[in-house]
C-alpha cells in the first residue's frame, strides 16, 4: 500500500541528520523545486525516485548549496546550513558523488582518490585508500591510470570512493547506476549496502534504476515535478501500484 | 589556402601520380600564388610629397613567391610524406627522449642547468668578449624574460585553466612600480623587486574578483579588456606614468650594493677586474635564471600542495571541485595572484635591466606571445614552457641575423619584420603535429611509494 506524503512521518526516536523543510529552489525564474521535505536519519539509506527533470538533482546539488534554496531550510545534524557555502558543507562530512560522474579527467586514479581525501585528516590517507580500493578491486590495478581513460563503470567507482576519501557522514549520490551494464550496477548496489551495513554511512541516493534502489532502500520519496508525491519504506513503494506503473512498467527489470 | 598543410591520402596521390603529376600540381599552385600576388604584391602604393600616390611594380618579388610557391609545392608533392611523418616523429622523439634513449628527465634536467650556467661563459668562450654582449643579452636574457613570464603564465593557464589574455598588465605593474619606487623614492633594485611582486598579486586579486563567476571565452575577453586598461592608463596618466614617452632614468640593479660602472666604487674595480660591460650582463643573466628557477621551483613544489593540486582540480572540473569541499573563488584568487605576482617580479627585472619603459613594451602582443608560449609549450608542462620559450623569442632574435637575405631581396627587405608569419606557421606546424602543445604529458603528482612502470598507451594524451 502506498502512504500519502505526510510530512509528520518519522521513525519514532531521535531528530533526523539531514532535515530539508519546505525547500524551494529557483533557476532564475523557473522554480525547480517547489517545496520540498525530507528527512534523512542516520544509518539509512533513502532513496529517491521521479521522472526526469522532476527535480531530483536539484535537491542534491540545494542540499550542498549551490543552488541555494530560495525559501525553507535545510539543517544537518541541528545545524543550518541553507545558506552555507558548498565547501563549508562538505567541512561537515557531506560527501556527494554529483550526476554525471565528474571525476577530474586529467589526473590519475590516485590523484582523484587523493583529492577526495582534500578535507580528511592526511594521517588516514594510507587507511582510507586501502578501504576505498578493497570497495572496488578494480581502481587498485588503475591507480596510475589517468580518470579520462577509464570506462564508464570504472568512473562511477572512482566517483563513489572518491567522495568516500573524505570519511563522509552522509553520502549523497546522484545515479549510480546511470549508463552501466546490469552487472556492474548490481555491484555498484552491493558496494552501497555493504558502505552502509558494515562502515555505518547515511546514504542518500536517487536513481532512476527504480527497482534495485527501492530494493536497496530502508525508505524511499517520489518525486514529480519539484514536489515530494509519495513515501514509505522501500519495499512498500515498490509494491505500490502507482510506482509500479509510473517507474518499473508494471515489473521488475 | 590550397591545403597546403593537408597531408595526402594515399587516394590523393594516386589521382596524380608520378613526378608529372607533382610537376603539374606545383605548377597550379604558382599560377594561383601568381594570381593572389598580382594585385597584393605586385605594385607598391606609396604617397610622394607632391605627385599623390604612386605604384611601383615590384615583379621581382611576385616571381620570388611564384617560385617559392612551386618549389616548395614540388618538394611537398614530392617528398611531403616522409616530411610530415619525420617532423612528428621528431617532435615525438624529443618528448618521450627520456624512456626512448635510457636519458631519464632528471639527466635532462641536470644537461640543461649545468648549460644554462655556463651558457655566459661560452658565449664569451666562442664569440669573444664583442660579438657575446648579443648573445648574452638580446638571447639568453630575453629568451629567460619568457621563460619567466611564461611559468607564471603558465599557473593561471596551464594550471587554474583560467585563459588570461591580459597577463602584460601585470609585468607592466611590476615594471612600473619599480620605475616609480625607484626614481620617486629613490627605492633600490632590491627593495623594489619584492614590491613589485606584492603590487602585481594586489592587481591579480583586484581583477580575480569581478571575472569568478567567469570561464572561457568571457574571462579571456574580460582580461584582454584589463589588459587594454592598463595600458590606457598608462598612456594618459601622464602626470605620474610620463604618458607615451614613459619613464628613463632607472637605476639597474647593484652587486648588493655596488654598482657596475668603471668608478672605484664599481664592480671592477671592488674585485680588481678590469671594467668591461659584460659584467653587467653575467649579473643579469644569472639574476633572471635564479628568478626563472625560483619561479619553476615554487610552481613545482605548489603543484603538490594542496592549492596547487586545487588548481588543476579546478581545471577540470570546477562542480565536483566545490563538492569536494575546495573553496573555488580562494582557488581562483590564488592563482591569480600568484601567476600576476611572476608577472610582477619578471616586470620589475625588465624595467631595471633597460632603465627605461615605456607603454609600448606592454602592448597586447606581449600577452599574446606569453599565452603562445604556454600553448606550444603544452598548458601546464615547465619544461614544454621553456622550450616554446627558447623556439619563439631565440627564433624571433635570429630573424634578425639573416641579414644575408638583404642580398637576395634588396636592402629594404628586414627579415625581422616577418616575426609574426613565422610565429603563425609555427602555431599552424603546431596544431597539425602536436595539438597538445609540444609536451602534452601530464606528470602525476603523486605516486605509490615508488613509481610504478605503466606502459605509455594507458597514461598517454589521447588527441583533440
Ligand atoms: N542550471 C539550470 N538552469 C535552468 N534550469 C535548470 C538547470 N538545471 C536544471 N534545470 C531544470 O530544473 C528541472 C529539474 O532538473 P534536475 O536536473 O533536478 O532533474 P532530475 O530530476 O535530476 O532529472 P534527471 O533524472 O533527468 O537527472 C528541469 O526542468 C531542468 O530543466
Ligand atoms: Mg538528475
Amino acid at each position: 500500500m502506498t502512504l500519502p506524503y505526510d510530512p509528520s512521518w518519522e521513525n519514532a526516536g531521535d531528530a533526523p541528520m539531514l532535515c530539508v523543510r519546505g525547500v524551494r529552489t529557483y533557476y532564475g525564474s523557473i522554480m525547480a523545486l517547489r517545496g520540498v521535505d525530507l528527512d534523512v536519519y542516520a544509518g539509512e539509506i533513502v532513496t529517491m525516485i521521479g521522472a526526469n527533470g522532476a527535480g531530483k538533482s536539484t535537491l542534491m546539488m540545494t542540499i550542498c548549496g549551490d543552488p541555494a534554496a530560495r525559501t525553507g531550510s535545510i539543517h544537518f545534524e541541528g545545524r543550518d546550513i541553507t545558506r552555507m557555502p558548498t565547501h563549508d558543507i562538505a567541512r561537515l562530512k557531506i560527501a556527494q558523488s554529483p550526476e554525471g560522474r565528474r571525476i577530474f579527467p586529467r589526473m590519475t586514479v590516485l590523484e582523484n582518490l587523493q583529492m577526495g581525501a582534500g578535507l580528511a585528516d592526511p594521517r588516514h590517507f594510507d587507511d582510507d585508500l586501502n578501504y576505498v580500493t578493497s570497495l572496488f578491486p578494480r581502481l587498485r590495478e588503475r591507480l596510475h591510470q589517468r580518470g579520462g581513460t577509464l570506462s564508464g563503470g570504472e568512473q562511477q567507482m572512482l566517483a563513489i570512493a572518491r567522495a568516500l576519501m573524505s570519511r563522509p557522514k552522509l553520502l549523497l549520490l546522484d545515479e549510480p547506476s546511470l549508463g552501466l551494464a546490469p552487472l556492474i550496477v548490481k555491484q555498484i548496489f552491493e558496494v552501497i549496502a555493504e558502505i552502509n551495513q558494515r562502515d555505518g554511512v547515511t546514504i542518500f541516493l536517487v536513481e532512476q534504476n527504480a527497482y534495485h534502489a527501492l530494493r536497496l532502500a530502508h525508505r524511499a520519496y517520489v518525486m514529480v515535478n519539484g514536489v515530494i508525491t509519495m513515501s514509505g519504506a522501500g519495499a512498500e513503494l515498490l509494491r505500490s501500484p502507482e510506482v509500479r506503473e509510473a517507474y518499473l512498467e508494471g515489473g521488475r527489470h | 589556402m590550397v591545403g597546403t598543410g593537408k597531408r595526402r591520402e594515399p587516394a590523393d596521390l594516386q589521382a596524380s601520380p608520378g613526378f608529372l603529376g607533382a610537376v603539374k600540381d606545383a605548377g597550379f599552385l604558382a599560377l594561383l600564388t601568381f594570381g593572389l600576388s598580382f594585385p597584393l604584391v605586385a605594385f607598391n602604393a606609396y604617397q610622394h610629397l607632391t605627385a599623390g600616390l604612386i605604384l611601383e611594380p615590384r615583379w621581382g618579388l611576385v616571381a620570388w613567391a611564384c617560385g617559392i610557391a612551386f618549389f616548395a609545392r614540388l618538394a611537398w608533392n614530392l617528398f611531403g610524406g616522409y616530411i610530415s611523418r619525420g617532423g612528428s616523429a621528431a617532435i615525438g622523439a624529443m618528448s618521450s627522449l627520456g624512456s626512448r634513449t635510457g636519458l631519464s628527465v632528471n639527466h635532462i634536467r641536470w644537461i640543461g642547468l649545468i648549460w644554462l650556467l655556463s651558457y655566459p661563459f661560452l658565449a664569451v668562450a666562442l664569440a669573444g668578449p664583442g660579438g657575446a654582449l648579443k648573445w648574452i643579452d638580446n638571447f639568453g636574457i630575453q629568451i629567460l624574460i619568457y621563460v619567466m613570464l611564461g611559468w607564471g603564465l603558465n599557473i593561471v593557464v596551464g594550471l587554474a585553466g583560467l585563459l588570461d589574455l591580459g597577463y602584460v598588465a601585470f609585468y607592466a605593474v611590476g615594471a612600473y612600480s619599480t620605475a616609480l619606487l625607484s626614481t620617486t623614492f629613490g627605492f633600490s633594485f632590491w627593495l623594489c623587486l619584492p614590491l613589485a611582486g606584492i603590487f602585481a598579486a594586489f592587481w591579480g586579486i583586484l581583477l580575480g574578483f569581478p571575472v569568478l563567476r567567469l570561464r572561457g571565452d568571457y574571462l579571456a575577453i574580460v582580461t584582454l579588456a584589463f589588459g587594454e586598461i592598463i595600458r590606457l592608463v598608462l598612456i594618459n596618466w601622464v602626470d605620474v606614468t610620463g604618458g607615451a614617452a614613459g619613464i628613463s632614468g632607472i637605476p639597474r640593479p647593484t652587486f648588493f650594493g655596488i654598482p657596475f660602472n668603471a668608478s672605484d666604487e664599481g664592480f671592477a674595480a671592488t674585485f680588481g677586474l678590469t671594467f668591461t660591460p659584460l659584467h653587467r650582463l653575467f649579473f643579469l643573466f644569472y639574476l633572471i635564471l635564479a628568478m626563472a628557477l625560483l619561479t619553476n621551483w615554487i610552481t613545482v613544489r605548489l603543484r603538490k600542495l594542496p592549492i596547487g593540486r586545487a588548481w588543476e582540480a579546478l581545471r577540470e572540473d570546477e562542480i565536483a571541485c566545490r563538492s569536494l569541499g575546495i573553496d573555488t573563488v580562494l582557488t581562483k584568487l590564488t592563482a591569480f595572484s600568484i601567476g600576476a605576482m611572476f608577472g610582477g617580479f619578471a616586470g620589475a627585472f625588465f624595467a631595471a635591466r633597460l632603465g627605461f619603459i615605456s607603454p609600448k613594451s606592454f602592448e597586447f602582443m606581449e600577452s599574446a606571445v606569453i599565452l603562445s608560449i604556454v600553448v606550444l609549450g603544452g598548458m601546464g608542462s615547465q619544461i614544454g614552457v621553456a622550450i616554446a620559450a627558447i623556439a619563439m623569442i631565440g627564433g624571433t632574435e635570429i630573424l634578425r641575423e639573416l641579414g644575408f637575405l638583404k642580398a637576395l631581396f634588396g636592402p629594404a627587405f628586414d627579415p625581422a619584420q616577418y616575426r609574426m608569419l613565422v610565429f603563425g606557421l609555427a602555431m599552424v606546424g603546431m596544431m597539425v603535429w602536436r595539438p597538445r602543445g609540444l609536451i602534452s604529458k601530464r606528470e602525476p603528482s603523486i605516486f605509490l611509494r615508488e613509481k610504478k612502470a605503466i606502459s605509455g598507451a594507458l597514461v598517454k594524451e589521447g588527441h583533440g
